[in-house]
């Protein structure tokens, strides 16, 4: 296990957006593990959660944000169902995604945050998402060309694969959405 | 009794099967699906990851399609059926956020649907009503039935069965005739997108869970959600090479199994599109 440095000055504004953004309250963790311990991918994480809880507590931004685990969180929710002080640590994950994203801290694992955006931008291009599209880019920009291939290949065989995407009318009303999402937040 | 149907992506591509079936299943059984026109993608994960606004926006333009409708939505996907129902609650409970959403959208949300899952639909209805149907009771066949994650987590937004060890889709099959076995991972998580993103762990995780349900004494995994059943089942192949394990367990969706006992024809449910064989599931029922 490698070392956090536990003296490093707590960063209250980086704790008050936390608290802003994910409208949970972490100092009510009181570390009993049961996130951890129900965790299916805890086993692959740097910090499991209960330690990303911890680490949110003494307000150690850099530490939390640049860590694999909130990227290879998949947002299953066991954590926030069994928290017996009912913080949503789930929800935390995401918020610190979104704030690792927004500064641009998204190297510590690269092929999911890869995978948001070429999904979404699907979704923007088309108003639905063309799953294999989707796949295909996510290959050729992790410079992975045959991943997968013989699934490919089978769900084409079966007729499961949609290999042209489809625009649905709706998709400038869509595309609008991103935008004004995406102008609003940068405005705050 | 008539919804306004909500498919989602997969539906429409990878997980056609689950179309065919549900649309065949529901027809047997009254309820009437009217396919909301023009829906879009939900935003699933990469949204909610991202953007918290993004991730109610998307399923609000939805909901107000189907406000216009003035129909409840039933949703057959877990992770669709998640983010509407999360997104519902946020617009009824936040007010900050639906101003928000009003913005972006160009719409005021004052829709009063409700988002409720295919799976919550069919055990809605009278128990006599599936049971006076069945033509081909699932008697010979034993099930594991596999909620995954976004059925029943968390509970604040779904909130429909026990989200630690939930029953509905045991007792639907139940009902069909199924011998439905007793296991200890019906709601772990399958790693989801991360079958694309970060292999390694979903075959971990899936490997996990066909070995439980193997023990068991399964004869099929069956599910109710289309990327649990994609990485159940066309990743098995590549489970057993990396773990050098023999797995060939099929993964089924609920609405395949219920239309097999109504009596509808395999083809029809789309039997003939799984990766792991289908053909003893079937010699065991007909």
């Amino acid at each position: 296990m490698h070392h956090v440095n536990l003296t490093a000055a707590a960063d209250a504004k980086f704790q008050e957006r936390l608290a802003k953004a994910s409208g949970q309250d972490v100092k009510q963790c009181y570390q009993c593990g049961k996130c951890t311990a129900g965790c299916p991918i805890a086993y692959a994480m740097d910090e499991p959660p209960n330690r990303i809880m911890r680490m949110l507590q003494l307000g150690l931004k850099d530490e939390v944000l640049d860590s694999k685990a909130i990227w290879l969180c998949s947002t299953c929710a066991t954590c926030t169902t069994r928290c017996p002080k009912n913080i949503d640590v789930a929800g935390v994950m995401d918020s610190l995604r979104v704030m690792a994203k927004q500064e641009g801290r998204t190297r510590a694992l690269r092929s999911i945050d890869l995978f948001n955006d070429i999904f979404l931008g699907s979704v923007r291009k088309y108003g639905r998402v063309h799953e294999f599209g989707v796949g295909m880019g996510h290959n050729l920009r992790m410079g992975k060309l045959l991943k997968d291939v013989d699934i490919g290949t089978g769900l084409m065989t079966k007729g499961r694969m949609k290999l042209f995407p489809s625009k649905i009318k709706g998709q400038g009303e869509i595309a609008r959405i991103f935008n004004e999402v995406y102008k609003l937040e940068e405005a705050e | 009794m008539r919804y306004a149907y909500y498919p989602g992506c997969s539906l429409h591509a990878t997980a056609r099967e689950y179309d065919q079936s549900t649309r065949e299943v529901c027809g047997a059984l009254g309820i009437e699906l009217v396919e909301i026109p023009d829906w879009g993608c939900c935003g699933a994960t990469s949204a909610h990851s991202t953007s918290h606004l993004l991730s109610v926006a998307l399923p609000a333009r939805n909901l107000a399609l189907a406000g216009s409708m003035g129909l409840d939505i039933t949703v057959p996907c877990a992770a669709c059926y998640q983010r509407l129902r999360y997104a519902q609650i946020e617009l009824e409970q936040n007010e900050a956020v639906r101003e928000k959403v009003a913005r972006v959208t160009g719409t005021a949300y004052d829709s009063k649907v409700d988002v409720k899952s295919l799976l919550e639909v069919v055990v809605g209805l009278a128990p006599e009503t599936l049971k006076s149907k069945i033509v081909r009771p699932l008697d010979a066949l034993k099930a594991v039935c596999y909620y995954g994650c976004l059925l029943v987590r968390p509970p604040r937004v779904t909130g429909f069965d026990d989200p630690e060890d939930p029953q509905i889709m045991d007792n639907l099959l139940r009902t069909c005739g199924a011998g439905v076995l007793d296991w200890g991972y019906k709601t772990e998580c399958c790693g989801a997108s991360m079958g694309i993103s970060n292999e390694e762990v979903t075959l971990k995780l899936v490997r996990d869970i066909l070995r439980v349900a193997e023990k068991a004494g399964a004869d099929c995994l069956v599910t109710a959600c289309p990327l649990c059943q994609n990485n159940l089942d066309s990743r098995q192949t590549h489970v057993n090479r990396a773990f050098g394990a023999s797995f060939e367990i099929p993964v089924l969706y609920f609405t395949q199994l219920i239309g097999l006992a109504l009596g509808i024809e395999p083809g029809r449910l789309g039997f003939n599109s799984h990766f792991v064989p289908t053909d003893k599931i079937l010699k065991l029922i007909t």
